[in-house]
C-alpha cells in the first residue's frame, strides 16, 4: 500500500478546515485511507540517521497517509484534497479538458520503429502557463516518484519525464540507439556521458541502480531528442539536464514511455489532471500529438470520460440498503463519479472521470456507493444460506490422532514446511535426487531451498534447540510434506505424514515401536501380516544398520521406524541415541458417506451455463470429439485401451515416426489418462500430452484412426461407454440400453429432482494366488464412468492363499448399473476371474 | 519410621524428656534437662522440635535466661587449679629459685596472688639469688572451687561479689541462653507414636489407619507434573477456529496442496500478471517442477480474455496476458487459490449454495522479522449464495468475531484485486485503547466468478485472517519464532494453557 507524506498545515489549509489528529484519522478511515503516522522531517532523520544529523531539520508536522494501491488519484496532496473535498460536499469534482494550443500546431512526438526492440510506447501532453511554488514543485516531483513505484512497476512498465518546454523545441523524436551512440549531460551532472558510461556511473547510485536492469542488456537504449538534437531523457533511467524543471518553469512537456500502453495513458492522465490545477486555465491540458512509425497519429492525453448506466436496485441489492435513486446518485457524485437519475425507471447514469482508472466494473461503482453511504452504516444481516458442515476427512483424522498421540505422552512440535536441501538429504544420509523434493528457484536464504519431504529433520532440529530439557524427549508432528508427482496438474502433491521421535540415554526402539502399535490400535488396524500391519527389517541410510524396519499396512509399505544412524544424530548436533518413526496417514482414511472435496479440478468442463462468448466456435476444434471409437476398438473400455497398448508396444507414434494429428485425435479420444498397467500406452500418452501447445502445427494424419460417433449414440452417449464393434454384442448392448432407458424413464417420472445413488460392494476374484492383486486393483480403479466413484478396498482371503479384492463404490443409479460395472471389470481378463456384487445399498 | 522423624540417638532423649515432663510439676527447662542428662543442649532442642512435629504431645515456650560461663582461662583453672595454687604446688620444701619459677607459664601471675594470700615468702638475700619458700603446709584453692561450681551450672551458689571478681579476672562471662520451657500438650503421652507419611493398602485392610498419626502435608509445595504429552499452542488455536467454522455450518476445504500454479493462485482471481505480489520478492517460485501443465482449457481462455480484453461487464486490465506467466508453479501465497478451485468446481455442477472454510499454510518470500515468517497459517471463510449483500458479509463477520470474544468491530474500505467491495476489519482493543486490524474481507469480483461459470446472480463473500496473530496475542508471545519452528522452547509448549476463545 503506497504511503503519501503531506505537510499537515498545508493539507488543512487546502481543506479549509483544521482537524484534530483523531478527527482527521476518522475522516481517513471513512474514505478508505489510513493515517499511518504523524511525524516530522526531524523525527524521520533522527530515527534513521541519529539525532546529530537531525539538528536543523524541519519540525513541520507530516502526515503519512496510506492510500489504496489502485487509487493513483490520491497519491499527492492535490488529489487527496480534491477527493476529500468532493467527499465532504465542499467542492464539485472538476472537469478535465484537453485543449488545442492557442497558437496553432500541437507539440509532436515521433516514435521511430527502433523503439519496438526495447520500449515501444510513448504518450505526451503539455501543461501550459503553470505556476510552481516550492511546495507545488515538491509535490510534482513526489507524484512522479509515487507513480513510478506503483502503477509503473518501478519504471518497468512506464517511465515519466517532465521538461521545461521553453528550453527545448519540438517536434520531438522518440527513438532507440546503441548505448555507445548516445551522449548527453544527464540531470544534475556537469558533463556529458555516453549511455554506456552512465550505466556504470549509476551502478553505485542508491536510487537509480534499481532501474538499470530494465534496459541494461538491450542492444539499443530508448532516447528522446528535440528538433535540435537536445536529449530530453533516456527513459527509464534519467532525464537530460538541459530541459530540467525549475520553480520558474511556465510550460511543462510531459512524456511517458512504456512497455504497457494502457498504463502509460493512465499515468499521463494522472500527472496532468493533478497539476493542471495550477495552470492559468485550471484543469485544462494542452494536447500533444504522437506520430507512430507507420504514420498513424494519436492525440494525448486521452482524459476520457466513460459513461455507465446501472440501476439503483442493483446497488441497493448488492450493498444491502434501500435508498432512492436520487440518493444513490448523490452518493456516487460524492466519490467523484458524477451521477444522475435518467428518469427511466431507477436507472442512473454514472460518469467515470479519467482520474478513476480503478473503476472497471459496475461492482467498483457499487463499492463507491457503499463507501459514500458508510460501510459502518450498512445494516447487519445474516445470510440465510443453509448448509451442513463437513470436515475434510484427512484433517478430521489428523485432529483425532493428534489428541491421542498427546495422550500417549508425546508432545506436538510445529515445524516449517520449507527447509534446506541439506536438511532433507545430506543430513539424513540421502541424496537430494532421491528425495522427490520440489525446489524453490528464488530462495533468499538456504532455509528455503526445498519443501520438506520428511518431517524428521524438523523434529531433530527441535530437539537440538531443546537439549537443556529433561530427558526423555518425546515429540511428534502430523503435517504435510511435498513430493513431486507427475500425475498432478502442478507436478507435485502434499502427503500427510505422522512422525515421532524418542530421544534419551538409550535408543528406546521399544518406545517408538509401542507408539506404532498404539497408533495402529487407534486406527483399528490389527497386528497381522496379511490384513493388518506388520514391520519387517529394512535397509535405510538414515537408520543404524540392522535397526530399521519398514511398516506395512494391508500389504502396502506406509513408512519406516528404527534407531537413527549415529552420523545422522551427529549432523543434527545431538548427543544421545534416538529412535524415530515416520509414516503416511492417508492410507488410513476411512469410508465417508459424504462426497468428499478435493482440490483437483475437472480438466474437462461440464458446462451448464452458457456464456455469450463469440469465440466459442473457434474453440470447437480443440474440444474433444464425442466419439471414443477408434480403429483399436472403443478406447473408453479396457479392451480398447489394451489393444491400443499392444499396438504401441513397439511404436512411438500412431502413424509414422513423428507426432501427427493422428496422435492428437487418438489422444483426444481417450477419456482420461490411462492406468500404469498399460505401460506402453501410458508412455505414449504422456509424450503426446507434451505436444498439446503446438498441436495445431503438427502434420495431418494420413488415415483415420478415430471413428465418428454414430448417430444412434448421440442421444444418449453417456451410457454407451462400452459400445463395441462386434455386432452381436452391440445388439445385446442395445437391448440393455433400451431396458435401462425404460428404467430411467420410470425412475425419472417418480423422482424428478433427486439423483438416486447406491453404494455397491464388489467381490473381484483373481485367477490364482499368483495374480498381482495390486495391479488387479489398479485395473479395477481404472474403470471410470460418469456417475461412478470408487471407494475403499481391501483384500480378503478366500482360501489356498488366494485373496479376493473387495472394493466399494458409489454410483448414480441412472448412469451406472452393476451389469455395466461387472462387464467393465471382467474385461481385464488377464487378472479377473469373476465379479460378484457382495452388497448393494441405496443411499 | 521413627528413625525418619527422630535420629536414633535422639529418640532416647525424646523419651526421657517426656518422662521428665510427666513427673515435673508445671514443666521443665530444656537447659536443666540437658545438664542433668549430661548432653549438649542442642540435642534436647532437637528432641523438642521432633516432638512438636508429632502434634500436640508437648507444648514448648521459648524463654531466654542469663547464665555464667567459664572463659578459656577459667576452664583451664577449673581443670588445673588457679595460678597461685599451681605456684604453691610447684614449690618444693627446700624452696625454688625465683628465676626458675618465672620460667613457668603461670609463674608471674600466680606469684603475686600467692604472695598476697601469704602462702609463700621470698628470701631475697638467699645465697645464689632470691628464693621462694612455702609459708603454710597446705592451701585451699577457692578460686578453682568456685569455678568448678560455675562449670557444673551451679553459679547461683556463688556470691555476687565472688562472681564479679572472677568476671573481672576474665575467668567468667555472663551469656544469654535460649531454652524451652516444656509442658504437657493437649494430647500428652510418654510413648511416641510412629508418624505415617502415607495411607497404605495394609492400613485400609486392617483398619490401622484409625489409630495412626499422619504426617501433615505441605500444601505450599507444588505437585508432581503429570507424565503426558502436550499439543502445540498454535494447533490448539487452530482446533478452536475449526470448531467455530463447523458450528457455523462451514465445510472444510481440501487445502493439502502447497504447490500451486500462478494460474489458480493469481490469474483465476483476476490478479493481473504485473501485480507486485507476483514478484520474486514476494512469492516463492519453483525451479522443479517449474511449470503446471494442465488447465481447464475453456476456462483458461475466458480468464485470459477477462484480463486482456474485459468482458462480463468489465473493462479488463487491457494487457497482453501470457500463459507462460500463468503456468509458473509457486508455493501458494494464500489459501484463496483453493477457494478458486472449489468455486470453479462448484460452477461445473448445478449451483447449490455453499459455505467453505480452511486453515492452512501459505508462503511469502518476505523479509523476516519478529512478526513475519516465510510461512504462516491463513484462516479463510467463504459463502456463495444467490443475492448475498455487503450487509450479509458484515453480519457474518460480527457472528464470527463474537465467537472469538470480539464484539466491537468496524470496517474500513480497502483495496484487493479480487474483491470489490473490500473491507479491512478492525476491532477495538481494550488493552491498547485503540482500533487494531484483525482481518480482511470482501465480495469476490464478477471478473473472478463469471469466467468460472457461476450464475450471474450468485455472490460470494469471503474473509481471512492469520492464525499466528491471534495466537501470539492469546499466549502473550512477541516473537513469532518463539511460537513456530524448531527454535521454540518446549517448556512453552508444556506450559501453555488450553485455548478458550471467549472474552
Amino acid at each position: 500500500m503506497p504511503t503519501v507524506g503531506v505537510k499537515r498545515d498545508l493539507l488543512f489549509k487546502a481543506l479549509g478546515k483544521t482537524y484534530t489528529d483523531e478527527e482527521f484519522d476518522e475522516l481517513c478511515f471513512e474514505f478508505g485511507l489510513e493515517l499511518d503516522e504523524i511525524t516530522s522531517e526531524r523525527e524521520i532523520i533522527s530515527r534513521e540517521q541519529g539525532d546529530s544529523k537531525a539538528s536543523g531539520a524541519s519540525d513541520v508536522i507530516l502526515y503519512k497517509i496510506d492510500v489504496p494501491a489502485n487509487r493513483y488519484d490520491l497519491l499527492c496532496l492535490e488529489g487527496l484534497v480534491r477527493g476529500l473535498q468532493v467527499f465532504k460536499n465542499k467542492l464539485e469534482a472538476p472537469r478535465y479538458r484537453r485543449v488545442s494550443p492557442v497558437s496553432g500546431e500541437p507539440q509532436k512526438l515521433f516514435i521511430t520503429k527502433e523503439t519496438a526492440a526495447v520500449r515501444p510506447h510513448a504518450v505526451a501532453a503539455v501543461l501550459r502557463n503553470i505556476t510552481f511554488t516550492q511546495e507545488r514543485y515538491d509535490s510534482f516531483i513526489e507524484l512522479q516518484d509515487k507513480l513510478h513505484q506503483n502503477i509503473c512497476r518501478k519504471r518497468s512498465l512506464v517511465a515519466i519525464g517532465t521538461h521545461d518546454l521553453d528550453t527545448i523545441s519540438g517536434p520531438f523524436t522518440y527513438t532507440a540507439k546503441p548505448p555507445g551512440d548516445i551522449s548527453f549531460k544527464p540531470l544534475n551532472q556537469t558533463k556529458e556521458y555516453t549511455a554506456t558510461q552512465l550505466m556504470s556511473l549509476y551502478k553505485t547510485d542508491s536510487h537509480l541502480k534499481h532501474y538499470l536492469h530494465i534496459i541494461e542488456d538491450k542492444p539499443v537504449y530508448p532516447i528522446i531528442y528535440d528538433s535540435n538534437g537536445v536529449v530530453l531523457s533516456m527513459p527509464p533511467i534519467i532525464n537530460g539536464d538541459h530541459s530540467k524543471i525549475t520553480l520558474k518553469t511556465k510550460n511543462v512537456f510531459v512524456e511517458c514511455t512504456a512497455t504497457d500502453l494502457t498504463k502509460a495513458k493512465i499515468v499521463l492522465d494522472m500527472m496532468v489532471t493533478m497539476f493542471s490545477e495550477y495552470c492559468s486555465q485550471p484543469f485544462t491540458v494542452e494536447e500533444a500529438e504522437v506520430v507512430y512509425p507507420d504514420g498513424k497519429t494519436c492525440k494525448y492525453p486521452e482524459l476520457a470520460y466513460r459513461k455507465e448506466k446501472l440501476s439503483s436496485e442493483f446497488i441497493n441489492q448488492k450493498v444491502g440498503i434501500n435508498e432512492s435513486t436520487e440518493k444513490i446518485a448523490q452518493l456516487l457524485t460524492k466519490m467523484c463519479l458524477r451521477s444522475q437519475a435518467t428518469g427511466v425507471g431507477d436507472e442512473i447514469e454514472v460518469e467515470i472521470p479519467p482520474t478513476r482508472s480503478d473503476v472497471i466494473h459496475a461492482c467498483d461503482i457499487m463499492e463507491d456507493a457503499a463507501m459514500a453511504y458508510g460501510f459502518n452504516n450498512v445494516p447487519h444481516t445474516t445470510p440465510r444460506t443453509y448448509t451442513v458442515a463437513n470436515q475434510f476427512p484427512l484433517n478430521k483424522l489428523t485432529e483425532l490422532l493428534r489428541q491421542d498421540l498427546a495422550a500417549a505422552g508425546f508432545t506436538e512440535a510445529l515445524n516449517f514446511a520449507l527447509c534446506s536441501e541439506e536438511d532433507v538429504a545430506d543430513k539424513l544420509g540421502k541424496k537430494i535426487s532421491e528425495t522427490r523434493a520440489v525446489h524453490i528457484s528464488n530462495p533468499k536464504t538456504a532455509e528455503f531451498q526445498v519443501a520438506r519431504t520428511t518431517l524428521l529433520p524438523g523434529l531433530l532440529k527441535t530437539i537440538a534447540s531443546n537439549r537443556k530439557m529433561p530427558l526423555p524427549l518425546k515429540l511428534f508432528e502430523i503435517s504435510d510434506v511435498v513430493l513431486k508427482d507427475e500425475t498432478k496438474d502442478v507436478g507435485a502433491r502434499n502427503s500427510r505424514r505422522f512422525c515421532a521421535v524418542y530421544y534419551n540415554k538409550s535408543p528406546g526402539f521399544e518406545v517408538i515401536h509401542g507408539l506404532l502399535d498404539r497408533t495402529m490400535e487407534l486406527l483399528e488396524v490389527k497386528s497381522a501380516r496379511v490384513d493388518g500391519y506388520h514391520i519387517q527389517a529394512a535397509e535405510d541410510s538414515t537408520f543404524f544398520p540392522g535397526r530399521c524396519a519398514e511398516i506395512f499396512a494391508r500389504g502396502k509399505s506406509v513408512g519406516r521406524l528404527g534407531v537413527l544412524h549415529p552420523d545422522v544424530i551427529n549432523r543434527f548436533e545431538l548427543t544421545m541415541p534416538c529412535s524415530a518413526l515416520e509414516m503416511d496417514i492417508e492410507p488410513f482414511l476411512g469410508h465417508t458417506a459424504e462426497t468428499t472435496l478435493t482440490h483437483d479440478v475437472p480438466m474437462q468442463e461440464v458446462i451448464e451455463h452458457k456464456f455469450p462468448t463469440q469465440d466459442e466456435s473457434l474453440q470447437a476444434p480443440s474440444s474433444r470429439p464425442t466419439s471414443t471409437k477408434t480403429a483399436f476398438g472403443d478406447v473408453s473400455t479396457a479392451a480398447g485401451l489394451k489393444s491400443l497398448n499392444d499396438f504401441l508396444a513397439d511404436k512411438s507414434y500412431i502413424e509414422g515416426f513423428a507426432a501427427s494429428q493422428a496422435d492428437m485425435a487418438m489422444f483426444d479420444a481417450i477419456p482420461s489418462a490411462p492406468c500404469s498397467t498399460f505401460c506402453h500406452l501410458m508412455r505414449w500418452y504422456n509424450h503426446i500430452k507434451s505436444f498439446q501447445r503446438e498441436r495445431a502445427s503438427l502434420p495431418s494424419a494420413k488415415s483415420q484412426f478415430v471413428l465418428p460417433a454414430t448417430t444412434s449414440d448421440a442421444s444418449d452417449d453417456d451410457i454407451d461407454l462400452f459400445g463395441s464393434d462386434d455386432e452381436a454384442e452391440s445388439a445385446e448392448a442395445d437391448r440393455i440400453k433400451e431396458q435401462r432407458l425404460a428404467e430411467y424413464a420410470a425412475k425419472k417420472s417418480k423422482k424428478p429432482a433427486l439423483v438416486a445413488k447406491s453404494s455397491i460392494l464388489l467381490d473381484v476374484k483373481p485367477w490364482d494366488d499368483e495374480t498381482n492383486m495390486a495391479e488387479l486393483e489398479q485395473c479395477v480403479r481404472s474403470v471410470s464412468m460418469d456417475g461412478l466413484l470408487w471407494g475403499q478396498s481391501k483384500l480378503v482371503p478366500v482360501g489356498y492363499g488366494i485373496k479376493k479384492l473387495q472394493i466399494g463404490c458409489v454410483v448414480e443409479d441412472e448412469k451406472v448399473g452393476t451389469d455395466l460395472l461387472e462387464e467393465a471389470i471382467t474385461a481385464f481378463e488377464d487378472y479377473v476371474q469373476s465379479v460378484d456384487v457382495a452388497a448393494f445399498n441405496k443411499i | 519410621i521413627l528413625k525418619n522423624n527422630l535420629g536414633m540417638a535422639d529418640a532416647g532423649v525424646a523419651e526421657t524428656l517426656l518422662r521428665r515432663i510427666e513427673k515435673a510439676d508445671g514443666g521443665v527447662d530444656s537447659l536443666e534437662v540437658a545438664s542433668s542428662l549430661g548432653v549438649d543442649h542442642q540435642v534436647v532442642v532437637g528432641a523438642v522440635k521432633s516432638l512438636q512435629a508429632l502434634g500436640d504431645l508437648i507444648s514448648a515456650e521459648q524463654r531466654s535466661s542469663k547464665r555464667w560461663e567459664l572463659s578459656e582461662e577459667g576452664t583451664e583453672i577449673a581443670e588445673q587449679g588457679s595460678h597461685e595454687a599451681r605456684v604453691f604446688g610447684s614449690i618444693p620444701l627446700d624452696g625454688l629459685a625465683q628465676s626458675e619459677l618465672m620460667k613457668l607459664s603461670f609463674g608471674k601471675i600466680g606469684f603475686s596472688k600467692a604472695m598476697s594470700n601469704k602462702w609463700i615468702r621470698l628470701d631475697k638475700a638467699h645465697e645464689g639469688g632470691p628464693r621462694i619458700f612455702r609459708t603454710v603446709d597446705s592451701i585451699q584453692d577457692q578460686v578453682r572451687e568456685k569455678l568448678v561450681l560455675v562449670q557444673k551450672g551451679s553459679s547461683s551458689q556463688l556470691e555476687e561479689k565472688d562472681r564479679n571478681e572472677l568476671k573481672k579476672r576474665k575467668l567468667l562471662s555472663e551469656v544469654t541462653v535460649k531454652s524451652y520451657w516444656i509442658t504437657k500438650g493437649s494430647s500428652f503421652s510418654t510413648t511416641i507414636t510412629k508418624q505415617e507419611t502415607e495411607l497404605t493398602p495394609d492400613m485400609i485392610a486392617n483398619g490401622s489407619w484409625k489409630e495412626k498419626k499422619f504426617k501433615p502435608y505441605n500444601f505450599e509445595a507444588m505437585g508432581v507434573a503429570p507424565d503426558c504429552g502436550h499439543l502445540h499452542p498454535l494447533m490448539k488455536v487452530r482446533t478452536q477456529f475449526r470448531q467455530i467454522f463447523l458450528e457455523m455450518g462451514f465445510t472444510e476445504m481440501p487445502t493439502n496442496n502447497f504447490i500451486e500454479s500462478s494460474f489458480w493462485n493469481f490469474d483465476s482471481l483476476f490478479q493481473p500478471q504485473q501485480h507486485p505480489a507476483r514478484d520474486a520478492h514476494d512469492t516463492f517460485f519453483l525451479s522443479d517442477p517449474a511449470l503446471a501443465h494442465e488447465f481447464p482449457q475453456d476456462y483458461l481462455e475466458r480468464v485470459k480474455k477477462v484480463h486482456s480484453e474485459g468482458g462480463f461487464g468489465s473493462q479488463g486490465y487491457k494487457y497482453d496476458w501470457k500463459i507462460e506467466e500463468a503456468q509458473k508453479n509457486i508455493l501458494r501465497t494464500h489459501t484463496t487459490a483453493v477457494s478458486a478451485r472449489m468455486l470453479y468446481k462448484l460452477a461445473q455442477q448445478k449451483f447449490t449454495p455453499v459455505k467453505y472454510f480452511s486453515i492452512d499454510r501459505v508462503f511469502r518470500n518476505e523479509t523476516l522479522d519478529a512478526t513475519h515468517l516465510a510461512e504462516f497459517h491463513q484462516i479463510e471463510g467463504v459463502v456463495a449464495d444467490y443475492g448475498l449483500t455487503l450487509g450479509d458479509l458484515i453480519g457474518i463477520l460480527h457472528q464470527f468475531f463474537t465467537k472469538l470474544g470480539i464484539t466491537k468491530l468496524r470496517f474500513k474500505p480497502a483495496y484487493n484485486p479480487y474483491t470489490e467491495p473490500s473491507m479491512e476489519v478492525f476491532s477495538y482493543h481494550e488493552g491498547l485503547q485503540k482500533w487494531v486490524e484483525v482481518g480482511n474481507s470482501g465480495v469476490f469480483r464478477p471478473e473472478m466468478l463469471l469466467p468460472m461459470g457461476l450464475p450471474e446472480d450468485v455472490s460470494v463473500i469471503a474473509w481471512g485472517l492469520s492464525l499466528e496473530r491471534p495466537t501470539m496475542i492469546k499466549y502473550g508471545i512477541n516473537n513469532i519464532r518463539e511460537l513456530v519452528g524448531h527454535k521454540v522452547n518446549l517448556q512453552m509448549v508444556y506450559d501453555s494453557p488450553m485455548c478458550r476463545l471467549e472474552s
